[in-house]
């Protein structure tokens, strides 16, 4: 059955292919049909169903040849956020209309090298910007965990479409980024673990920026180890991108099979918010006690700077795009506004080609860096961000690991916070914490609401210690099993 | 924090994105709320205290001055919303 090999993982998958249960060929179909079944999710925007299939019957070959590579055959979707040679790239944007890259982002290059096969760019927030996939100009995304006869609920964002696309079992695994949760917290709503690693980890060649400083590639996937062996193939050094860590990357799978007694867990006090529903409070308890259960050791940290984070997060990430996205004139790629002199050309593309958020964010950031603005707004958010830095560095020193939830709250309705940029900021109170500190982090569903829908818990790791958090991941996910959308368990 | 009109008009003109005048006061409005909730940043005390410019503990490298990349007019051309004769076209510039 086609549709049961979609809904293999990336290990399961991998182990089948070696064992010649099946073939890439089939395991390609098999997603093709499914994200064709899916189609109403709106959560693939370019179809890559021939190169998909030629790059599967190449990878068939090389299997009989004795020559497969570590993820030879597998499909993975990836956010219309990287570079794709020869195939459409637009970050969901109006002014990337027409962009067919003409390189491959370092990150995506990697996994085709190790032998995966592209199946399908997955919607988002249009440059990343936006926590429910909503200011997409592709349109919305419809979250897989939607009541079936009710209203659309958003999957979150930035990167939606790839937490959409995995939660509904039409891909193995998917590339998504984060800047301030853009990974995590699709991965919350959606029922799914989503990893960001340390800033620096994963290169950044190749992706469209949002915000320099804070942006980090990561996978989407279904358990703990799938998102582990991807990371595995995704990281390393690259001499293209300046922030580049160079550092060996660890070999992650077997971390996976350490235990975890002794382990320190810290619970930051701060982020025990009065507003936070009882549902997502008692779900952070269980967590904690499985944690106890499993041997490790619970200590409550203070960081003291957590509220001013987002505050910070909203300087910084505006001011960095702002830059970032003054090179879209209408001259060298994408949409172009005609004007009679070069000035009207640019603000006439620039203003048709940005959605509204978007525009809200480069105005934010040509104001705080703007003469006059710069000491009072940018500098000191940067100030505020070391102190952010110290904090956990601080209670790094008595733990090994953080435990948090890792949304204020469930997936809500599409259009409930399109109206108010404030309401809708909120939803990343608890990821920008350690993506203003370039912390690893990941998201790993842990239960379902009294909605029935799917909560996760974050954990937060030291600097390059995706060891010690993926292995803590495992416990959270062995205790709390997997989480499927009730309309794909049939 | 408010911002004026002038303000908006001011940002406008320097991210170069076109309004529309009856847009100004909105935005104003909508971008004067962020602000006021930003300003909370005010109560940290940021006396001595360095600004961020390294997200994690590393030094910059120097690479080899040597040219890596090039020859790939064509490429980059192909991208573009109008060229001629291996150059960008855009409006006249000098009267």
């Amino acid at each position: 059955m086609p549709s049961d090999l979609a809904r293999l993982g990336v290990v399961d998958a991998a182990d089948r292919l070696a064992a010649g249960d099946c073939s890439a060929v089939e395991l390609v179909e098999a997603c093709i049909a499914a994200q064709e079944a899916a189609r109403n999710l709106n959560a693939v925007v370019a179809d890559t169903a021939e190169r998909a299939r030629a790059a599967a019957v190449h990878a068939d070959q090389r299997r009989r040849r004795d020559e497969a590579r570590p993820l030879e055959g597998i499909p993975v979707a990836v956010k219309d956020i990287f570079c794709t040679e020869g195939v459409a790239t637009t970050a969901c944007s109006r002014i990337l209309d027409g962009f067919v890259p003409e390189y491959e982002s370092t990150v995506s290059a990697r996994l085709w090298d190790a032998g995966a096969i592209l199946v399908g760019k997955t919607n988002m927030d249009e440059f990343a910007m936006g926590s429910s996939n909503e200011t997409s100009r592709c349109g919305p995304v419809r979250n897989p965990w939607s009541p079936v006869d009710g209203p659309s609920l958003v999957p979150g964002g930035s990167s939606g479409g790839s937490a959409a696309v995995v939660a509904a079992s039409a891909v193995p695994a998917a590339l998504g980024t984060d800047t301030g949760g853009s990974i995590r917290q699709p991965a919350s709503f959606c029922g799914v673990v989503g990893l960001k690693p340390t800033y620096g980890r994963c290169s950044r060649w190749g992706i469209i920026a949002f915000a320099s400083s804070l942006d980090q590639a990561g996978p989407l996937t279904r358990s703990v180890a799938d998102a582990a062996l991807i990371l595995e193939h995704i990281a390393g050094f690259d001499p293209r991108d300046s922030t580049s860590a160079d550092l060996a990357v660890p070999d992650l799978h077997t971390a996976l099979q350490g235990d975890v007694r002794g382990l320190r867990v810290g619970v930051p006090s701060e982020y025990r918010l009065d507003s936070l529903p009882s549902s997502i409070s008692d779900l952070w308890e269980q967590g904690i006690a499985w944690f106890r259960d499993a041997g490790a050791e619970l200590r409550e940290v203070s960081l003291p700077h957590t509220r001013y984070a987002l505050p910070a997060y909203y300087i910084v990430a505006p001011a960095e795009a702002s830059a970032n996205l003054a090179r879209y004139d209408g001259v060298r790629f994408g949409a172009r506004s005609m004007g009679t002199d070069p000035d009207e050309l640019y603000t006439r593309t620039r203003r048709d080609g940005f959605g509204e958020e978007v525009r809200r964010r480069v105005m934010i950031g040509g104001y705080v860096l703007s003469e006059g603005y710069y000491d009072a707004y940018y500098l000191r958010a940067q100030q505020v961000r070391t102190r952010i830095a110290e904090d956990f560095r601080h209670a790094f020193q008595d733990v090994d690991v953080l435990l948090t939830p890792t949304t204020p709250s469930s997936a809500f309705p599409e259009g409930a916070k399109t109206d108010d940029p404030l309401a809708m900021y909120v939803n990343d109170i608890f990821t920008v914490p350690a993506s203003l500190a370039g912390l690893p982090a990941i998201s790993v569903p842990a239960g379902l609401d009294e909605d029935g829908l799917p909560l996760g818990l974050q954990l937060v790791g030291r600097a390059f210690d995706e060891v010690t958090l993926l292995q803590a991941a495992t416990v959270l996910e062995a205790a709390a099993g997997t989480f499927r959308p009730p309309a794909m368990a049939a | 924090m408010a911002l004026t009109d002038d303000d908006v008009r001011r940002v406008a003109e320097l991210v170069r994105i076109r309004l529309d005048e009856s847009e100004v006061k909105p935005l104003g409005e909508e971008l004067s709320r962020i602000f006021s909730w930003i300003e909370a940043l005010r109560e940290v005390d940021v006396a001595g205290v360095a600004p961020m410019t390294s997200v994690v503990e590393m030094q910059l490298r120097e690479r080899e001055d040597a040219v890596t990349d090039g020859n790939c007019r064509d490429r980059i051309l192909s991208n573009a919303p109008a060229a001629e004769d291996g150059h960008f076209v855009v409006p006249r510039v000098i009267e």
